[in-house]
């Protein structure tokens, strides 16, 4: 992480409810442009949810969202997605009866995005050449993960919240991906990776953020994660931490 | 040549001039008539279901609404039957708008809603205590405007204009968008589209259509009760033709209407009592075996079919 730079991206004290659940519970961190974050934390820490409410689907109950010096808690994803953010899902949610092609047409068309890549470099770029004229339903799993991406990708984003974008890839899969992921920091683009899979995390990211009940318990690398203890207690429970 | 082009021209077009000649060789023009009405309503419900989802049980409605919008100015300020037409249109957009937070709902809750919200306008025009203005129970006979020829040509312009308006949702982005929304809501609002103003663009548009077509029947036949232009066969229709063809495609809901709506007539007077075993068994084959309609025989042997 540059210290210099401006963040693109500010949490604060973000909370979000679910009934009488506190998915987010004081959240707050920051990223800033080129920066591969990691957000980490056992299921139900409130990951998903933080990327749910920063790309708009959901409006925080608390706290404060600012995108680009500009607030952004609450305001409609289409809204977002012209500002320059964009994201994957965790199950990816291509327009099933489209073809893969159409998919990425919407995305260039709608996402208002100036100099987006073209629907040949995405489809070049993300291996879905020879499944370009198909039905997004006929592809598996990790095509529609690529497809997910490329959606996104096309609307050029300065902020991109990848969910699980890892899960299910083989382990080919994973380094190529990993090495497209740091080519598009690389160019400026600020990204935050929900992940699972630690060693695709240590991989990527520069700084990670691990979660527990909707707070932030720690926030560094990877590696000095891994030996705190408040860390390895919520990730393994209370008996392993001493 | 470009795709949209070509669907005007070998879709389009053949129909304008099948349609605008066939009165001058075949003498029911009443049943041409019918068939052009279909066509209109059939495409306005390809409009909102094919392209975006939505199942419009209540569909009469702004079938109805037009109807009543005509039959009001051409009684109180005697207006020319084309312009009553186009305020018969502005009603059902009128009444669309009125109706826009049904589109919260999804699958068959909000097709239970439209069709309450049909039933509910029904009511209201047939209330005797509207008599001085929509005529209530009594209905409405119309002196003055009553041409079948000219409501049948303006019955035609709007089936060109109406099919002209599904080649452009079959060749623009906006369509893509609105399949897009139909297909994940989520997905098409992180594409960057304002998923409610497309739904909302969408449902004003097939309300116009059919508000149209309203107008244009109630100046064809000039005299009808409230029952008559509020009747759920309408909707019913226009629904099965629009599947039977198959939906989000242009060729689809012509050549459901032409084929059901042919047949129907065929059996309903050559062997009217086997009339509603054969066409029960129809649909019910249609629906079990080709769900995606009549087209996707084509398309599932890898034929691209506008």
């Amino acid at each position: 992480m540059s210290p210099e730079k401006t963040p693109i991206l500010e949490v604060s004290k973000l909370v979000k409810r679910f009934g009488g659940f506190h998915a987010l519970d004081g959240l707050s961190f920051h990223v800033v442009p080129g920066e591969i974050l990691g957000l980490v934390g056992p299921n139900g820490s409130g990951k998903t949810t933080a990327i749910n409410v920063i790309s708009g689907l959901y409006a925080p109950d608390g706290g404060e969202v600012v995108f680009d010096g500009a607030s952004s808690g609450g305001v409609a994803s289409h809204k977002l997605v012209h500002r320059g953010i964009n994201r994957t899902f965790q199950v990816p949610k291509p327009f099933l009866s489209l073809t893969v092609r159409e998919n990425i047409q919407v995305a260039l068309a709608y996402g208002g995005a100036t100099g987006a890549p073209s629907i040949a470099e995405l489809l070049a770029e993300y291996r879905l050449k020879e499944v370009a004229d198909r039905p997004a339903a006929d592809l598996n799993s990790a095509q529609q993960k690529m497809l997910d991406l490329t959606r996104a990708l096309a609307t050029r984003p300065r902020l991109l919240l990848l969910d699980e974008l890892a899960a299910g890839l083989n382990p080919a899969e994973l380094d190529w991906i990993a090495g497209r992921i740091k080519a598009l920091a690389a160019t400026g683009m600020a990204i935050i990776v929900v992940e699972h899979l630690m060693g695709f995390i240590e991989q990527i990211t520069d700084r990670v953020i691990v979660l527990n009940a909707g707070k932030e318990i720690f926030e560094g690398t990877l590696a000095t994660a891994v030996r705190e203890p408040q860390v390895i207690e919520v990730f393994l429970g209370g008996e392993h931490a001493h | 040549m470009h795709n949209a082009s070509k669907h005007l021209l070998f879709i389009l077009a053949p129909l304008v001039v099948v349609f605008a000649l066939l009165p001058g060789v075949y003498q029911n023009h009443l049943l041409l008539f019918n068939f052009v009405i279909f066509l209109i309503l059939a495409q306005g419900v390809n409009i909102i279901y094919g392209f975006t989802g939505y199942l419009p049980f209540g569909y009469v409605g702004f079938f109805g609404a037009g109807a009543y919008g005509f039959a009001i100015m051409v009684m109180h300020l005697q207006t020319p039957a084309p312009l009553a037409v186009l305020v018969g249109g502005v009603v059902a957009i009128l009444l669309g708008l009125l109706l826009t937070p049904l589109l919260r709902l999804s699958g068959a809750y909000f097709a239970i809603a439209n069709l309450a919200a049909s039933l509910a306008v029904l009511h209201f025009v047939a209330n005797p205590a509207l008599e001085g203005i929509t005529k209530g129970p009594y209905g409405v006979s119309l002196t003055g405007t009553f041409n079948p020829t000219h409501a049948y040509y303006a019955a035609v312009v709007v089936m060109a204009l109406t099919v002209g308006a599904v080649v452009y949702l079959k060749n623009s982005p906006f369509g893509l968008a609105l399949q897009a929304v139909r297909e994940d809501a989520v997905s098409a609002s992180m594409a960057g589209v304002n998923i409610i103003k497309m739904r909302v663009i969408a449902w004003l548009a097939s309300a116009l259509v059919a508000g149209l077509a309203g107008g244009i029947y109630a100046w064809y036949v000039s005299v009808f009760y409230p029952d008559n232009v509020f009747s759920g066969e309408f909707s019913i229709f226009a629904i099965v033709f629009a599947l039977f063809g198959g939906v989000a495609t242009i060729t689809g809901p012509i050549v459901g209407v032409l084929i059901l709506y042919g047949i129907y007539n065929l059996i309903g007077f050559t062997t009217p009592q086997y009339f509603q075993l054969i066409y029960g068994l129809l649909i019910m084959g249609l629906v079990l075996f080709l769900p995606a309609g009549l087209v996707s025989l084509a398309t599932r042997r890898g034929w691209h079919v506008p």
